[in-house]
């Protein structure tokens, strides 16, 4: 038996130790996660002729910066990276504060329909986008938006997983009593929006707009339809890249390590937070 | 606040702020605060919803019963069902069909096998899983275009490092791209490579949740670890296997970029016989390759049906497990 303490986390008490074979396994596992990247450095840093000999190379070879150049420039690299940053950075921003303003609505206030809303939220999940794309581009040649950002980023500013996925956190981690006793102090809910919700959710936001950039820097269907290559974001870039307009596979793959790299850096630096995010979101989801 | 005395009736007043009179103007906010301003607060997600994620679908379905061009489309004819006719009797249309229905699959079922057992071990206390667990969810932050690029690489027929690493077991090189099933075997395992760690975080969070209580009761009843994995573990886990069985289905019915991209020049057309092209392949090829919008968007809808018949099931599953 344990303790009664340890029995209040669930879990924790049936904690048991791995052996050897756990730990093989999931070196294994790490391994085939991992290796694809690292190769994706050494074929990036040698040269189309080395790659296409037997046996394939291991190690990274010297050609790296030569490669990362002919793929900047090649397809808008650099173009990509600066509109991609701003893409998923505005998208991100817009989703967090429109998630956390309904998350709060459908967590503490009351209103009639409310739950009913809250369905409809949850159901408009089971609606890809990609089923609209057809209008949707006809309206963007309609306002003249082809080929610009504000056509990619629009249409993402809000997300249903982001709404449920505040409301959910929100729930458990903000004391309705709280908002009660700023309510007797005569405050209206846009302040208490502002000095009582945002300090609290401020943990759930962080981890909800890094998931929701690195969705952003990764989407590939519609940005590819409504931009072209003169003003693309690094998905484009990379898919026109991987579809043949560059004979040299060195550089394509100088291209993919260029458009994965600045995720990779948050993964290396925020790695933990993003663990604990995900699984702080399924538990509740 | 003054306690009332700890009687127990019903009838007891509940204590209802009156405004004092002369406040009524900050009354008046004070109540359109409690009515009006949630709605505000909710109106962003319907609004933008509304705009770009419910007016297009619908509209996507008016389109599909005409005949629109991608240079013109402003010059609408009206076909009928003429386009769900034609799609009916297409070949590229169930062929797109099955590619989808085999990939997803290939891409899920292993997947979300392997995701659990990676759970189980990750739930053990270990050295270094912290970073076990970091390494399994790295696929998931690469893009699908660089990870297609990468794993069409390193399947390729010639100089691949997967043949090359089959050549040294003694295995026969093999053509992965051009076969039927070694082309949707590949793009599968990319899917199953960018998916797994995801949904085995997802899984352990479930696991951590499961009361100790069982897991005692069941031990000492004298259950093996495997007893345990099969008879408490993955009963409690059954709606959060549920619900990423629902979310990969989504996602397989929509799949788009690795076998747009996993072919390199092949493109739209999903391989050379569109041996893996999909119908998110198809609706791009039948738009934006050969300019049919009006085709496209009954391919569209016909997704979009699929979809409603995944959540139907979902629904009819999901209430027959509660009653379980």
């Amino acid at each position: 038996m344990t303790t009664p303490a340890l029995r209040l986390r669930p879990g924790a008490g049936r904690q048991l130790h791995g052996g050897p074979v756990t730990f093989v396994v999931l070196a294994v596992a790490a391994i085939v996660s991992l290796f694809p990247l690292y190769w994706t450095v050494v074929a990036a840093s040698t040269s189309n002729n080395r790659i296409t000999r037997t046996p394939p190379p291991l190690v990274p070879g010297a050609n790296l910066a030569h490669n990362l150049k002919e793929a900047y420039t090649q397809v808008h690299m650099g173009t990509a990276l600066v509109n991609t940053f701003f893409v998923a950075g505005s998208v991100a921003l817009a989703t967090v504060l429109f998630a956390t303003l309904a998350g709060f609505a459908f967590a503490k206030l009351r209103f009639k329909g409310r739950s009913l809303l809250l369905m409809l939220v949850i159901g408009t999940m089971m609606v890809p986008p990609q089923l609209g794309v057809v209008p949707l581009f006809m309206l963007m040649g309609d306002l003249g938006w082809s080929n610009q950002l504000q056509a990619v980023v629009l249409p993402t500013l809000v997300s249903a997983f982001g709404v449920f996925f505040m409301r959910q956190y929100l729930a458990e981690a903000l004391p309705t009593e709280l908002i009660e006793a700023a309510r007797v102090d005569g405050a209206h809910s846009l302040r208490i929006f502002w000095h009582v919700v945002l300090p609290v959710a401020r943990p759930a936001m962080a981890v909800l707009g890094m998931l929701t950039f690195v969705q952003s820097w990764n989407d590939l269907f519609w940005p590819m339809i409504v931009l072209n290559g003169d003003n693309p974001t690094v998905q484009v870039a990379l898919s026109e890249l991987g579809q043949g307009y560059v004979p040299d596979r060195s550089v394509i793959m100088a291209g993919a390590l260029l458009g994965t790299l600045p995720l990779l850096l948050v993964f290396v630096v925020l790695g933990r937070q993003i663990v604990g995010g995900i699984m702080q979101g399924a538990v509740k989801g | 606040m003054a306690a009332p005395a700890l009687t127990d009736t019903h009838d007891a007043p509940a204590p209802v702020p009156q405004a004092p009179p002369g406040r009524t103007r900050r009354s008046l906010s004070d109540w359109l605060d409690r009515t009006a301003a949630p709605y505000a607060y909710v109106t962003p997600f319907f609004a933008v919803f509304a705009a770009f994620g419910l007016y297009p679908l619908l509209y996507t379905g008016w389109i599909s019963l005409h005949r629109v061009e991608l240079q013109t489309p402003d010059r609408r004819e009206w076909v009928g069902l003429g386009n769900y006719t034609e799609m009916l009797v297409d070949d590229r249309f169930w062929n797109a069909l099955w590619n989808t229905f085999t990939i997803g699959v290939i891409s899920t079922v292993p997947q979300l096998l392997m995701a659990l057992g990676l759970a189980h071990l990750l739930n053990y206390k270990l050295r270094g899983s912290a970073f076990f667990r970091v390494a399994v969810l790295t696929p998931h932050a690469t893009s699908v275009a660089a990870g297609t690029l990468v794993f069409s690489l390193m399947f390729g027929r010639d100089f691949g490092m997967i043949n090359w690493l089959l050549d040294l077991v003694g295995v026969h090189p093999v053509d992965w791209e051009s076969g039927h099933w070694t082309s949707q075997i590949a793009i599968g395992s990319i899917v199953t490579w960018r998916w797994t760690g995801y949904n085995a975080l997802v899984y352990l969070a479930a696991m951590q949740s499961v009361p100790t209580d069982l897991y005692e009761a069941s031990a000492i009843d004298g259950a093996s670890r495997w007893q345990q994995f099969r008879k408490v573990t993955i009963p409690s886990l059954r709606p959060t296997i549920l619900f990423t069985v629902v979310v990969s289905t989504i996602g397989a019915t929509q799949l788009f970029g690795e076998p747009l991209l996993f072919g390199g020049t092949a493109g739209a057309r999903g391989g050379t016989d569109g041996q893996y092209q999909t119908l998110g392949v198809l609706l791009y090829q039948q738009g934006w390759a050969l300019f049919h919008f009006g085709r496209a968007a009954a391919i569209a809808w016909a997704m979009f049906l699929i979809l409603i018949l995944i959540a139907a099931v979902n629904a009819l599953v999901s209430r027959r497990l509660r009653r379980a």
